[in-house]
């Protein structure tokens, strides 16, 4: 059980979160580049000391300025995987695995011998004697792993571990950091700014954002209720704040929406762009949530094609690929947009 | 070996023309030492008590020297490259002034400095009795002045080439600082520990004006290789200063060699 306390200031972040993993769980810590997390991990390992706060493992206390108390780096009982791997350039794959148990005191046999056991866990077996540099990506990563791994850590920290392979491999690897984080007994975080690793790998979240935390829950709890900007982007649904009062939520941006449930009081509403039906002329009949906007944007999604307009409220609309043509989006212009309330899904902040 | 690297340059004339004659400048020196050398004598001459002497003191001070520069540059050069303090830029200055400095003129600094009516030499003589000028330790301390800061420059940007997140790494798989240094720090490093002590080594070996002003030239005390050749030459005895000069050829030749089949240092 890791519970975590951090507070520190570095020049451009002020970085103040607290959160539990369990043993055997997997925390995925999600945010945008710059937001604190890869900060997090390295106060984490005691690489950066905390102004403030305490970082206590398995009822260890492994750091607390206020005791005074700061186990260094190399005394804690943690693996972990670095974004860039950082596997060490001069040793063997074999020796790079086996250097945290050398580092513990283990005999060069024995640990050779149980890094050889770890690399055949992750499907390395015969590149033991390669050196990294001559490794493809997606073998380097599983070295990396294969490093952090072999220490059995009570605290396993996965920095971005995903972020550096190309497409094609990282499914595997995926599957394969899944069922090893699976069978982990570590406290296992897994930072991330990529929402399907975090919803595929963690049985948690913590959404960070400028170094404070915005969202905490399971990864389906944080899709479909958004409490940010940022989240909403990645779950790619518009997300809109407001306070209600009756069925009709006045938008903090300017605008109204009525809704199909009464509600008092500060609001979230998620709207999916699918639901979201544009047209060039306004619609004939009088029904609630219908307003104009201006195009300011028009992107190819898959299949589909998403267009966004700045009304009040500004909203993404999802159309079939055909509707640029018949609706002449690329021209610009007035766009109308209607919602029905019922897919206007409302929350409490 | 990517494809841009076989990629064949189309031959241009001029670059090839300009490139030979770059090559011949060198070239020809070297056979002009070769075929002006008294042949017959040459191990005769080589063999005398004075070349003998001479040879002898050239490596004795010449790997002192780079011992010495071993033993304080290295932390020098740590400091430089890791350190964060005021007035770095200006340490980092004075300790390589040695190398764009003419020789001489670091010759007359030094025994300025470190002569018997030195600053620090007269305190020196006073108290002990000893004094540097005409002395093998002389010829060192000459040596060291010139060479050493070869050795702290392609060491501190040895170091600096090394990504210290992989330290960081180490730490976090339960290296301690010790073994952080001899695990990954110094195998790292080794390249640039090689090169900068084969530099100072030959710039040490080669040291002419520096040694000749502070240490002076007494033959058997501080009468190296370089000097000897030289008094050779201006008292007329060119036989003996291309014999001698062959010696410092095949000397550097050596080392150039081991240095380019030592492991690590391609």
């Amino acid at each position: 059980m890791l519970d975590v306390d951090i507070q520190l200031r570095l020049s451009r972040l002020t970085l103040d979160v607290a959160f539990t993993v369990a043993a055997g769980e997997v925390l995925a810590l999600l945010g945008p580049n710059g937001s604190g997390k890869s900060t997090t991990l390295r106060a984490l390992v005691g690489l950066l000391p905390l102004a403030g706060g305490r970082v206590v493992l398995d009822g260890t206390v492994l750091e607390d300025p206020d005791q005074r108390v700061k186990v260094p780096p190399e005394k804690r009982p943690i693996g972990l995987m670095f974004q860039d791997y950082l596997l060490f350039p001069h040793l063997t794959a074999v020796e790079n695995v086996a250097f945290g148990l050398r580092a513990r005191g283990i005999d060069k046999k024995a640990a050779r011998e149980k890094a050889a056991q770890t690399m055949a866990r992750l499907g390395l077996d015969g590149l033991a004697e390669a050196k990294p540099g001559s490794m493809s990506g997606g073998q380097q990563q599983r070295v990396a792993m294969a490093r952090a791994l072999v220490t059995d850590p009570k605290l396993l920290l996965l920095d971005e571990p995903l972020a550096a392979l190309d497409v094609s491999t990282k499914t595997d690897v995926r599957r394969l950091l899944r069922e090893v984080l699976r069978q982990s007994h570590a406290a296992n975080v897994l930072v991330t700014h990529d929402l399907l690793d975090a919803v595929a790998l963690g049985d948690r979240m913590v959404v960070i954002q400028d170094g404070g935390i915005v969202q905490t829950g399971t990864p389906a709890e944080v899709t479909a209720q958004p409490r940010s900007r940022y989240v909403a982007d990645l779950v790619g649904v518009n997300l809109l704040r407001g306070t209600a009062n009756g069925t009709v939520l006045e938008l903090d941006g300017g605008g109204r929406l009525t809704c199909a449930e009464p509600a008092t009081g500060p609001l979230l509403a998620v709207i999916a762009p699918a639901a979201v039906s544009v047209s060039r002329q306004q619609p004939e009949g009088g029904q609630d949530n219908i307003w104009p906007g201006q195009i300011s944007a028009v992107d190819l999604m898959g299949d589909r094609v998403r267009v966004r307009t700045e009304g009040k409220p500004a909203i993404t609309a999802e159309v079939p690929p055909a509707a640029v043509d018949e609706l002449k989006l690329d021209d610009g212009g007035e766009l109308w947009a209607s919602v029905s309330p019922a897919a206007i899904t409302v929350y409490p902040p | 070996m990517s494809a841009v690297d076989q990629q064949k340059q189309p031959f241009n004339p001029l670059l090839a023309l300009l490139a030979a004659l770059a090559a011949l400048f060198f070239v020809f020196p070297l056979i002009g030492l070769i075929t002006g050398a008294p042949w017959g004598h040459v191990g005769e001459v080589i063999t005398s008590k004075s070349s003998l002497d001479a040879l002898g003191l050239s490596i004795i001070a010449s790997l002192s020297s780079t011992a010495i520069a071993l033993m304080f540059g290295f932390p020098l050069a740590w400091l430089l490259a890791r350190g964060r303090f005021r007035g770095k830029g200006l340490l980092r200055g004075l300790t390589t002034l040695p190398m764009v400095l003419p020789p001489v003129v670091g010759g007359i600094a030094l025994l300025l400095a470190y002569g018997r009516r030195g600053i620090i030499g007269e305190p020196l003589d006073k108290a002990t009795g000893f004094s540097l000028p005409f002395t093998l330790a002389g010829v060192i301390v000459a040596e060291s002045f010139v060479a050493m800061p070869f050795f702290v420059l392609t060491v501190e940007s040895g170091l600096r080439s090394i990504n210290q997140r992989l330290e960081d790494a180490a730490r976090s798989l339960g290296a301690g600082r010790a073994m952080v240094f001899r695990r990954v720090t110094l195998p790292l490093l080794w390249p640039s520990l090689i090169a900068g002590t084969v530099l100072t080594w030959a710039r040490a070996l080669g040291e002419f004006g520096a040694t000749i002003t502070f240490a002076g030239n007494l033959p058997g005390r501080t009468q190296t290789m370089p000097l000897a050749v030289y008094i050779s030459q201006s008292s007329g005895k060119m036989d003996e200063a291309i014999a001698l000069s062959l010696v410092l050829v095949v000397v550097s030749l050596v080392v150039m060699i081991v240095r380019r089949q030592s492991p690590g240092t391609g």
